[in-house]
Formats: C-alpha cells, structure tokens, sequence
C-alpha cells in the first residue's frame, strides 16, 4: 500500500474541480465586466454588479450552514435587514463612520442569531424552518413598528458610511469593497468549512446521532456556525444599507430569505462558488424576464423545481457533469 | 476488591406504560466480554440506548469507571471512554469511510473549535484513523464513500469508528445483525481481536459469536435479567432453555 495522499471528501473538494473553475471565471467575470462597463459610462451595469456582488455575500453565508450544516434557516434575510439598520439608524443621528457601522452590523446581527439560533437550533426539520422564519418575521415587524425610523415608509440614509481608505459614495469604490469583500468571505468560507470546524458540521448534517455518539455536542458546534453566518450577513446588509441609501422593513421579509436560499440552491448548496453563481443567475434572469414579462416569476418557479428535480448540485453541480467530474 | 468498569443498578425504563428495562442489574469487569442475549422485545436496545445517553432512565443508576454517569450528556460519554456502535448502520453518509473515523478521532482530541487548518492533511487525526480501520480490516478502503461499502464492510466501519474513540468499554449492539455466515465469521474473529484492548458488553442475537466472545453471559428477557453467569452455566440453564434457547 503506497501513502496515498489524502483524498478524503475536503481534499477532494479543495482540488480545483471544474465546479471551482467555474467559479473562478464568474469572479473574474463579476470584476472585470462592470468596471470596463463603468469606464465606457455604461453607470448602471456597475450598480448591478454591486447587488449581485453583495447578494453573492449574503448567499455565501446562508450557504455556510445551509449547504455545509443541513441548517435550512427561513430567515436570513433578518440578518440583513438589521446590518442595514446598523448603518441606517447611526446616519439618521448623523453618526457617519464606517468604523461604527460595521462592527455595530457584525455585532447586531451576531447577537440576532445568537439569541434565536439557541432557541431555534433546539428544533429539527421542518420546525427549524418555521421557527427561524418566525424570527425573522418579529424582526420584521419590530422595525415596521418603528416610527421613529420611518416604519413602513422606510429610512432614506443620506450620506454613506465615512470609511477611509474607501469612499463609499463614489460607485466604483463601493463596488470593490463589496468585491473584495466577497473574495475574503469565500476565502474564509473555503478555509472554515475544510477545517476541524467544518467537518463536524458536515458530519452533524451527514448523521447527528452518530455524533452525538462519538463525542461532540453537535448544538454548540451548529450555534456557532449560526453565529458566524448571521455575521456575515449583516455585514452583508451594511454594505447593502450603503448600496441602496434606502432601507425598508421589506428587505427582512421571508419571501427575501426564500430569495436568498433559491440563489443557494440554484447555484449549488455546499460548494464553493455555487451562491455567486446563484446571485448572478438570478439577477441576471430577473432582471432581464421582468422586461420581457409581467410575470416573470412564472418561469423562476419553474426553473427552481427543475433544478431540484433534475440537477441537484445546482449551476455548479452542472458545470461539473459537462466538465466530466461526476 | 475494585469497582467492576461498569456497575447497572436497579435500571427501569417505561414506554407508556409497557417495562422495556425493570430494575436491571448488570456490571461488566476491565476487559471483559460481557454478552446480553434475549428475545426481540427483551429490552437490549434500550438497555444500550440509556448506557449511551440517548434515553434517560427512569430509575436506577450506571457508574462508569468508578463515577456516576446516569444523567451525563450523550456526547460526553464517548470522551469518557464508553463508545457504542449501532444495530442499523449508523454512519457518515455522503462522507469517505476516512473522514468517518477521522471524525472519532478527532472527537477525543478535545474541542473542534479550530476554523484554519486543514483536516484533511493533519496526520494527527489520518493516522489513529488509519489504524482503527486496519484493526477492523478496512484500511484498504479508507478513501471511498460509506455509500459504495458493502454490508458487512459498514458493519466493520461501525466497529472502527466505536474503536477511534480508544474506549475502555465498547458497547456493541448487534455486530453481526443482517450479516451472513461468512461476514460473521469474520466479525467474530475481528471482535476477538479486540479482546484485551476494550472491555465489552455485546449485544447479540448470533449465539455461535456469543459463546465464541462472551466471558459471561446475562440473559434479558421482558426487561429483566433472569440469569447471568459462565457461558456453560447459561447453556446448562433450564430457565434460560424455556425461555429462550427454547429447543431440545
């Protein structure tokens, strides 16, 4: 028996596989188009690729524990929505530094899931479901109760967080922290999930009992998790405060959080690059059906239902069937 | 005289209304084969289910290693040194047979709370998990996916995982069950092989692996021990012929 090198399913996973590939080029793709666009004083293409880039963000963190853990969380959209807020409610007192409003998002956020993932993560299958979306339904509510912050009418921020070296209120530069943003984020997701870490969580989703059994106390191991997905999509929602210069209540509905696990699965759950294409997919497509069409939700159901029928790995799943890995 | 390894004391447990385990005594000394044999129904699986912390008794306690672990949490009893391996094949799915007894290992090495390195490359986990799939037989298979096993390989990554724990006792539930004569066979021989590094209690149905392991027999029947002894002594037992060898 020769030492064969370690090709358990990481090591399998780190390799660069057609899927990673894949991914590689849209990220290049996502950087390089929209600037070239933004220098031929195409302004919008560059605005779209900061949403898709900051959704990809978002869609990366739900994927952390959805895709890795088997945690199908229904409200992580509340995350978002209260990174926002971090950034909208600290303007509205003319309180303006970066500096504040992102750890205050990081810290909100953690805490949001913090508090709920203890509750929540007591429950399995389809009650995680309803109850993560319960939470995020209070939060909902909370901020559109909120009078003082414009409620329901939403919260115009009129000037975007003061962030050296970053001007956030030229597009560019706000487009390439959300850029850079995103490659830390799949840096990081890539180290987490390949670590220690990363493997209990894939083998509490893989068989809980049995993990149970061997030693670990798989809840505190999923807080965590939890925890660090909520934090990232807050910081996620900062950034999307700063984008929109308009935060609503709206932005933590569950049909938000559906919108972000369809990027998930339709991208490809627990790969690396699988909610960037996902992000870009769907943007792309809503953007361009709702010209064509009315109803352009029409085809989006149908497109999501073909994919967990038929190609479960999502784009990523595809791009390694044609590139012949599976 | 030391305390025996495992001590079982008056353990109950009731399923609406029906005794599944009532009032049993049991103990099982360092490096012992203790098997619990009996009828389906008998209360084997419950008895296992409570010393692994899945259900809680209702009564009566079980020292382990000379400390009371009746109400310990599931998953720290493995850390403890009481590893278990299931009847139904309870594995990693979707994961390497690598990867399912790296992650044993990597339990007893305290918390996983390490989010940078690698898991894949760390020889500190690939290696005790090397070794406990060679001591069930399985090394050359280390590198697939549990799905791709056969039967009775599942069963030996079953053992291998309870076995990267380093427990000091095994609790084995149904080794042999869905297995046929050759792969018990080679269960048997891989389980006697074992004998001396953990102490076991061995539940099983196969009595050709019970007589061919145990040290001593205790026989469960309608959640009640009513017998224990040498295995000579058991087969020699008219209670235990009627009630459930019931032939000759």
């Amino acid at each position: 028996m020769s030492p064969a090198p370690a090709t358990s399913t990481f090591s399998r996973l780190r390799a660069a596989g057609p899927g990673n590939l894949g991914g590689v080029v849209v990220l290049a793709l996502l950087l390089v188009l929209p600037l070239a666009a933004w220098w031929t004083g195409q302004k919008f293409y560059l605005d779209f690729a900061t949403r898709i880039t900051i959704l990809a963000i978002v869609a990366t963190s739900l994927n952390f524990i959805l895709g890795y853990g088997g945690l199908i969380s229904f409200g992580h959209a509340a995350f978002v929505g209260i990174g926002a807020y971090c950034v909208g409610i600290p303007a509205y007192y003319d309180l303006a530094s970066g500096f504040v409003h992102i750890p205050l998002a990081i810290a909100a956020s953690a805490l949001f899931a913090l508090v709920t993932g203890a509750i929540s993560l007591r429950t399995r299958g389809v009650y995680f479901i309803m109850i993560t979306m319960a939470f995020a339904q209070m939060a909902y509510y909370l901020f559109l109760s909120l009078d003082e912050y414009g409620g329901n009418d939403g919260l115009t921020i009129y000037s975007r967080s003061v962030l050296p070296p970053f001007n956030l209120e030229q597009r560019p530069q706000l487009f390439l922290l959300a850029y850079v943003s995103l490659v830390v984020v799949l840096a990081l997701k890539h180290r987490f999930v390949n670590s220690r870490f990363g493997m209990v969580l894939r083998g509490a989703r893989a068989n809980e009992t049995r993990m149970i059994a061997i030693g670990f106390n798989t809840y505190a191991y999923r807080l965590a998790a939890y925890v660090i997905a909520g934090a990232i999509a807050g910081y996620g929602g900062a950034l999307l405060g700063n984008f929109t210069n308009f935060i609503t209540p709206d932005m933590m509905s569950w049909t938000r959080s559906g919108d972000l696990m369809f990027m998930v699965i339709l991208g490809g759950a627990g790969s690396l690059f699988g909610p960037v294409m996902g992000a870009v997919a769907i943007l792309l497509l809503e953007e361009y059906l709702a010209r064509l069409t009315v109803y352009w939700q029409l085809p989006f159901g149908l497109l999501l239902i073909a994919t967990v029928l038929y190609q479960r790995g999502g784009l990523n799943g595809l791009i390694e069937r044609l590139g012949g890995r599976k | 005289m030391s305390e025996p390894l495992l001590v079982i004391t008056g353990l109950a447990k009731s399923f609406g209304g029906v005794r599944a385990i009532d009032g049993v005594d049991l103990t099982v000394e360092p490096g012992e084969v203790h098997a619990v044999i009996g009828p389906n129904g008998a209360g084997k699986t419950t008895l296992i289910s409570q010393l692994s912390g899945l259900l809680a008794p209702d009564d009566g306690t079980i020292r382990f290693a000379g400390r009371d672990i009746t109400r310990l949490a599931a998953h720290r009893r493995a850390p403890a040194g009481l590893a278990r391996s299931f009847q139904i094949t309870s594995l990693l799915t979707g994961m390497t047979v690598l990867d399912n007894v790296a992650l044993a290992v990597q339990a007893r090495q305290g918390h996983s709370f390490r989010f940078w390195r690698p898991a894949a490359g760390d020889r500190g986990l690939r290696d005790p998990a090397l070794a406990a799939l060679e001591q069930v037989g399985i090394a050359g298979r280390a590198d697939i996916i549990v799905g791709a096993l056969s039967h009775g390989e599942r069963r030996q990554l079953e053992i291998a995982m309870a076995l990267a724990s380093r427990p000091r006792l095994l609790l084995l539930d149904e080794p042999m069950a869905g297995m046929g004569p050759e792969e018990s066979a080679r269960m048997i021989d891989i389980l006697k092989g074992l004998k001396g590094t953990a102490a076991m209690l061995l539940v099983e149905h196969d009595m050709d692996a019970v007589f061919a392991l145990a040290d001593r027999i205790s026989v469960l029947v309608y959640g009640k021990v009513i017998a224990s002894g040498l295995p000579a002594d058991i087969r020699a037992n008219d209670a235990v012929r009627r009630a459930y060898l019931g032939e000759e």
